[in-house]
C-alpha cells in the first residue's frame, strides 16, 4: 500500500516538474534576453531597453506589423471562406461524391508547408510559373498574370494550404448543431433565408469566430510562406524577421527576442479570445436531442456545379502541386513542361538524393525525433491528463494551463527561446539531437494533452475504482486499466505527432547544426542552394511516405476501432 | 381534419442502403382529437410524423389537412414545412439557446407571412406563456430553464401561431418520472381546452393510453392496429400489439369449439380448458395464442365457482406498493398475476386462479 502511493506521487511529481521545465524555462529566458545585451567572452550581459527601442522606433516595425496583420488576416479569411463553403456543401447538400471528397480534402494537411510553397512557386512564379506560361501561350503576350511573390500570392498559398483545417473545424461545427433547432424554425413558418440568418448563423457564430481566430494565429506563426515568398519580394513579417535577425552577421539575438516577445503577445491574445469565445459557445451545445440525420438540401441541377467546385479545389490543392513536383523531379534542371522537355526525362535527381550524404543521416534523425517525441509525449500527457481529469488535486488547473503554454509559442519563437537558453546554460545539449528532441517535446505537448484529455473524459471513474476495489495498486490500475482504455486516443495522438514533427521546419531551423539535420532542413538547404529538381525528388518521396503512414494508420484504425484523428 | 393515405417514406442511411421507414400508412384524425402513433424505436412513427410536418419528403401517398392537399405523389404536391402552419414540439425541444423565453415564443409570429404588429405579438406571446405557466419567466435566458420548463416553452412556441395541427415528437421522454406524469395531465388539459387536433408520437404505452382518443400501434414501418385505448388494450389483434401494449401472459392453445357467446371459444391449452374471446372468427382445430393480462387473474384460497379456474403453486411474490405481483406455476407454466396488496398468499402455497372469459383474448395463429 505504502509503495503504491509513493509511485503515484513520484509519477505526478515527475510529470509536473517536466511540464514546468519544458513550458516555463524557454519563456523566461526569452523575456530575460529581450531586456539584455548579448553575453560574450569579453563582456557580461547588461540590462537594456535598446532591443525594444530598435524594434519599435523604426518605421520598419510599423510596416512589419501591418504586413503581418494583413498577411494573417487575409490568409485566415481566405482559408475560412473556402473551408466553410466546402464544409457546408459536404455536410448539408446532396453534392455527389461527398465521402470521397472528405478523404481527399485532408491530404494537404500531411504535406509539409515548404513543399506546398515550392510547388506553388513552380506553378505561379512570374518567370517560370506554369500558370503564367500557359496563359501567355494562350493569349500570346509577355504579360505576367499571377505573381506568387506578393502579399496576395502569400495569402493565396498559405490560405489554400490551411483551408482543410478550416474545413475540418467547420465540419465539426455543422455536425454538432442539433438539426431540430433549424427544423423548428422552419415549422414556425420561417423561410430558408430567415432560418439561416436568425438561427443557423447565430448559433454557428461562436464556432465561426473561434475558427477565424485559430486560423489567424496560425498564419501569424507560419514561417515557410513568408520566408520563401515574402523575403524575395521584400515583404517582411514577424517570423521571417526573427529568422533574418538571427542569420545576419553579427546576429542580433536581442532584436530577435524583442520581435519574438511581440509576436508571442499577439498570439497569446488571439488564443485567449478564442478560448473565451469557445467557452461562451459551449453553453449553446448544452441542449442536444437524439441526432436525427439532417435532411440534406436538394440542390437540383446546382449539385453538378458544386461537384465541379469540389474537383477544382482538389486540382488546386492536391493534383497540380503534386504533379508539378513529380515533373520537376524527373528533370536534369528545372524546365517547364513542353514536348521538348519530355525527351529529357531522367531519374538523376532520385539518384542524387540517394547518394546525398546528409540525407541518410537526416532521415534517421527525423525518424528518431518523431517517434521518440511522440512516444514520450503520449505517455507523459496520459499521466497529466489523469491528474487534471480524474483527481481533485489542488492546483491541477495550473498544470492544465502549463501544459498548454507551448500553444502560444510560434515555432520560430520557441526555437529562439531554446537557442538562448541552451547557449547560456551549457549542459551539453546545444548542437546535439537532444535540443531538437526537447524542442519537439515542448512544441507538441499540447497535442498529446488534447488527445489524452478527450479520451480520459470518456473513461468512467468507476472503472478505475473497481480495479482498486479488486486490490490493484495505482501503478497496476494505470497500466492494466487506463492505458488499454486510452489506447485508441494514444495511437491516434502518436500518429498525429509523428506527422507534424516530420513536417516541422520553423523550430528546427534555428536549432540544427551540421550532423543533426532533419529531412525538412535538408529540403530547406536544397532550396537555398537552388537544387530544385533534387528538392522535388526528395519532396515526392517524403509525401508518398507520409501518405502511406496515414493510410496504414487508417487501416490499423479500422481494425482496432481507432477513432478519427 | 387530417387524412393520411398510403404514405410511404424511405431514406438512404450512411452506408447507402435504402431504409423503408414508413410503408402504406393510412389513418384519419377528426378535428379536435388526440391521435397517437405508438411503437418501439425504429418502427417508423417519427418518420411518419416528420412526413406530416414536411421535414421528410415521402416517396408516395397523400396527406390532406382540412380538405387541402399538403402532399400528394400523384398530384406532385409538396407544401414546404414553413408554409404548412403546423406547430411542432421536438424531442430535444430545440429551444434556441441564443434567445430568451419571450424571443423563442415570439419567433413564429415574427417570421410568418401574416406579420403581426409589436403589440399584437406581445399580447399573444404573453397569453400563450401564461397558458403554459411561464409568464413570469418571459425575460429569462432560455438556457437557464429546467427540463420541464423547456418542454413547456417548446409547447408555447408551437401553440403561439394558432396552428391547424399540433405535432408532438416524444415530448415527455426527456423528463423524469414524476414530472412526466404531471406534464401528461397538463397536456391532456391543454388539448381539451384548446380543442386542437394533435398528433402524438411515443414509445411509452401508458402515455398513449392515458392521453389519446385513438391510438395507432406501429411495427416495422406499418400500422398494426388502430383503435381507442380500451380496444387496443382489451382486444389486441395480434401478438405484437398484446406484447407491446401492457404486460401479458401468453399461452399456446388449440380451438376446441365455439361457445354460446358470439365471439367466445373453448380452447385446450397447457393449463387446461379455457374459454376466451376472439376478435376474429376461429375454426375448430386452429392454433391460437391466449393473452391474459396479469391484473385479470384472480387468486383465491378456495376453489371459486365459474369458468376458467385452475390450480397452481405460488413461486415468488413481489411487493410493488400499489399492487402485488405473484408468479404462479400451473402445470409447468409460470403465470404472472397482479393483485391488490391485501391478498395474502405465502410462497409455496397452493392457490386457485380464475380468469374471466371476456378478459382472455385468443389470437389466431394459423
Amino acid at each position: 500500500m505504502q509503495r503504491s502511493i509513493d509511485l503515484k506521487w513520484a509519477a505526478i511529481a515527475l510529470s509536473v516538474a517536466l511540464i514546468a521545465y519544458l513550458a516555463l524555462v524557454p519563456l523566461g529566458f526569452l523575456l530575460w534576453q529581450s531586456f539584455f545585451t548579448p553575453r560574450s567572452a569579453a563582456k557580461a550581459a547588461e540590462l537594456t531597453l535598446e532591443n525594444y527601442r530598435i524594434a519599435y522606433a523604426s518605421a520598419e516595425t510599423a510596416r512589419l506589423f501591418l504586413n503581418s496583420l494583413q498577411y494573417a488576416a487575409g490568409s485566415a479569411a481566405f482559408a475560412f471562406t473556402v473551408g466553410a463553403l466546402l464544409a457546408w456543401m459536404n455536410e448539408r447538400t446532396n453534392t455527389p461524391f461527398k465521402t470521397l471528397f472528405f478523404a481527399l480534402a485532408l491530404i494537404p494537411l500531411i504535406v509539409p508547408g515548404i513543399l506546398f510553397t515550392v510547388s506553388w512557386i513552380f506553378l505561379a512564379s512570374p518567370k517560370i510559373g506554369l500558370i503564367n506560361l500557359a496563359l501567355q501561350w494562350v493569349f500570346s503576350t509577355d504579360q505576367v498574370f499571377v505573381n506568387v511573390y506578393s502579399i496576395w500570392g502569400m495569402i493565396w498559398v498559405d490560405g489554400l494550404h490551411y483551408s482543410p483545417m478550416a474545413f475540418l473545424l467547420m465540419t465539426a461545427a455543422f455536425r454538432s448543431m442539433d438539426p431540430a433547432l433549424e427544423e423548428s424554425a422552419l415549422m414556425s413558418g420561417a423561410s430558408v433565408l430567415q432560418t439561416a440568418r436568425r438561427v443557423t448563423l447565430k448559433l454557428a457564430l461562436p464556432a465561426i469566430v473561434a475558427t477565424l481566430l485559430i486560423l489567424f494565429v496560425r498564419a501569424l506563426e507560419s514561417f515557410e510562406v513568408p520566408a520563401l515568398l515574402g523575403l524575395p519580394a521584400g515583404i517582411h513579417v514577424f517570423t521571417s524577421s526573427i529568422y533574418q535577425a538571427i542569420h545576419q552577421y553579427p546576429s542580433q539575438i536581442g532584436l530577435a527576442c524583442a520581435y519574438g516577445v511581440t509576436l508571442l503577445i499577439i498570439t497569446t491574445l488571439g488564443i485567449y479570445f478564442q478560448s473565451r469565445v469557445t467557452g461562451r459557445g459551449s453553453k449553446y451545445s448544452t441542449i442536444t436531442g437524439k441526432g436525427f440525420r439532417p435532411r440534406p438540401i436538394d440542390l437540383g441541377k446546382w449539385r453538378y456545379f458544386t461537384a465541379v467546385l469540389f474537383i477544382a479545389y482538389l486540382l488546386l490543392i492536391v493534383v497540380l502541386p503534386f504533379l508539378v513536383l513529380v515533373w520537376s523531379s524527373l528533370q536534369k534542371f528545372y524546365t517547364p513542361p513542353s514536348p521538348g522537355a519530355l525527351q529529357n526525362l531522367t531519374l538523376d535527381p532520385y539518384r542524387f538524393v540517394f547518394n546525398h550524404a546528409p540525407l541518410g543521416n537526416s532521415v534517421w534523425n527525423t525518424i528518431v525525433l518523431a517517434t521518440g517525441s511522440a512516444t514520450v509525449i503520449m505517455l507523459v500527457t496520459s499521466v497529466i491528463s489523469w491528474i487534471t481529469v480524474k483527481t481533485r488535486m489542488p492546483g491541477r488547473w495550473l498544470l492544465d494551463n502549463l501544459a498548454s503554454v507551448p500553444l502560444m509559442f510560434p515555432g520560430i519563437v520557441l526555437g529562439l527561446a531554446m537557442l538562448i537558453f541552451y547557449l547560456n546554460v551549457n549542459i551539453g545539449v546545444y548542437g546535439t539531437l537532444w535540443i531538437l528532441f526537447i524542442a519537439y517535446l515542448t512544441r507538441f505537448l499540447p497535442y498529446g494533452m488534447r488527445y489524452n484529455t478527450t479520451s480520459m473524459l470518456q473513461i468512467h471513474k468507476e472503472l478505475e475504482e473497481s480495479a482498486q476495489m479488486s486490490g490493484a495498486s495505482w501503478g497496476t490500475t494505470f497500466r492494466r486499466i487506463l492505458l488499454p482504455l486510452l489506447k485508441p486516443g494514444l495511437i491516434a495522438g502518436w500518429i498525429y505527432i509523428v506527422i507534424v514533427s516530420t513536417r516541422e521546419l520553423s523550430t528546427s531551423i534555428l536549432l540544427y547544426s551540421p550532423g543533426t539535420e532533419v529531412v525538412a532542413i535538408v529540403i530547406w538547404e536544397l532550396w537555398e542552394n537552388g537544387q530544385y529538381v533534387e528538392l522535388s525528388a526528395l519532396g515526392v518521396m517524403l509525401i508518398v511516405a507520409l501518405f502511406m503512414l496515414v493510410v496504414a494508420a487508417q487501416l490499423l484504425g479500422r481494425r482496432f476501432g481507432l477513432k478519427e484523428a | 381534419m387530417l387524412k393520411v393515405e398510403q404514405l410511404c417514406t424511405e431514406y438512404t442511411d450512411e452506408r447507402g442502403r435504402v431504409v423503408k421507414a414508413a410503408q402504406d400508412v393510412s389513418f384519419d384524425v377528426p378535428t379536435g382529437k388526440f391521435f397517437t402513433l405508438l411503437g418501439p424505436s425504429g418502427c417508423g412513427k417519427t418518420t411518419t410524423l416528420r412526413s406530416i410536418a414536411g421535414l421528410e419528403r415521402p416517396t408516395s401517398g397523400e396527406i390532406t389537412v382540412d380538405g387541402a392537399l399538403v402532399y400528394s405523389s400523384a398530384g406532385r404536391v409538396f407544401v414546404a414545412p414553413n408554409k404548412r402552419k403546423f406547430g411542432m414540439v421536438f424531442q430535444s425541444y430545440a429551444i434556441w439557446p441564443h434567445m430568451n423565453v419571450f424571443q423563442n415564443a415570439a419567433f413564429p409570429l415574427e417570421v410568418g407571412h401574416a406579420q403581426a404588429n409589436r403589440r399584437e405579438i406581445r399580447d399573444k406571446v404573453m397569453r400563450v406563456l401564461d397558458t403554459v405557466g411561464l409568464a413570469e419567466l418571459a425575460d429569462r435566458e432560455a438556457t437557464a430553464l429546467s427540463g420541464g420548463q423547456q418542454q413547456r416553452l417548446a409547447l408555447a412556441r408551437a401553440l403561439v401561431m394558432e396552428p391547424r395541427l399540433l405535432l408532438l415528437d416524444e415530448p415527455l421522454s426527456n423528463l423524469d418520472a414524476k414530472l412526466r406524469e404531471r406534464m401528461r395531465f397538463e397536456l391532456k388539459r391543454l388539448q381539451n381546452e384548446l380543442g386542437i387536433t394533435t398528433i402524438y408520437v411515443t414509445h411509452d404505452q401508458s402515455e398513449a393510453l392515458a392521453l389519446s382518443h385513438e391510438i395507432a400501434v406501429m411495427g416495422e414501418g406499418r400500422i398494426v392496429q388502430i383503435g381507442a385505448p380500451r380496444d387496443i388494450y382489451d382486444r389486441p389483434c395480434n401478438k405484437f400489439v398484446a406484447d407491446f401494449v401492457g404486460t401479458t401472459n401468453f399461452i399456446e392453445a388449440t380451438v376446441l369449439a365455439r361457445e354460446n357467446g358470439a365471439d367466445e371459444y373453448r380452447l385446450q391449452c397447457a393449463i387446461g380448458e379455457l374459454v376466451a374471446r376472439s376478435v376474429r372468427p376461429l375454426a375448430r382445430g386452429d392454433s391460437a395464442l391466449l393473452s391474459i393480462r396479469p391484473e385479470d387473474i384472480e387468486l383465491s384460497a378456495h376453489k371459486p365457482h365459474g369458468a376458467n379456474v385452475c390450480e397452481g403453486t405460488v413461486q415468488a411474490k413481489v411487493f410493488l406498493g400499489e399492487y402485488l405481483d405473484f408468479e404462479v406455476s400451473v402445470a409447468e407454466r409460470v403465470l404472472l398475476a397482479r393483485v391488490h396488496p391485501s391478498v395474502d398468499c405465502a410462497v409455496g402455497q397452493r392457490t386457485f386462479l380464475q380468469m374471466r372469459p371476456e378478459k382472455c383474448v385468443a389470437i389466431n395463429q394459423s
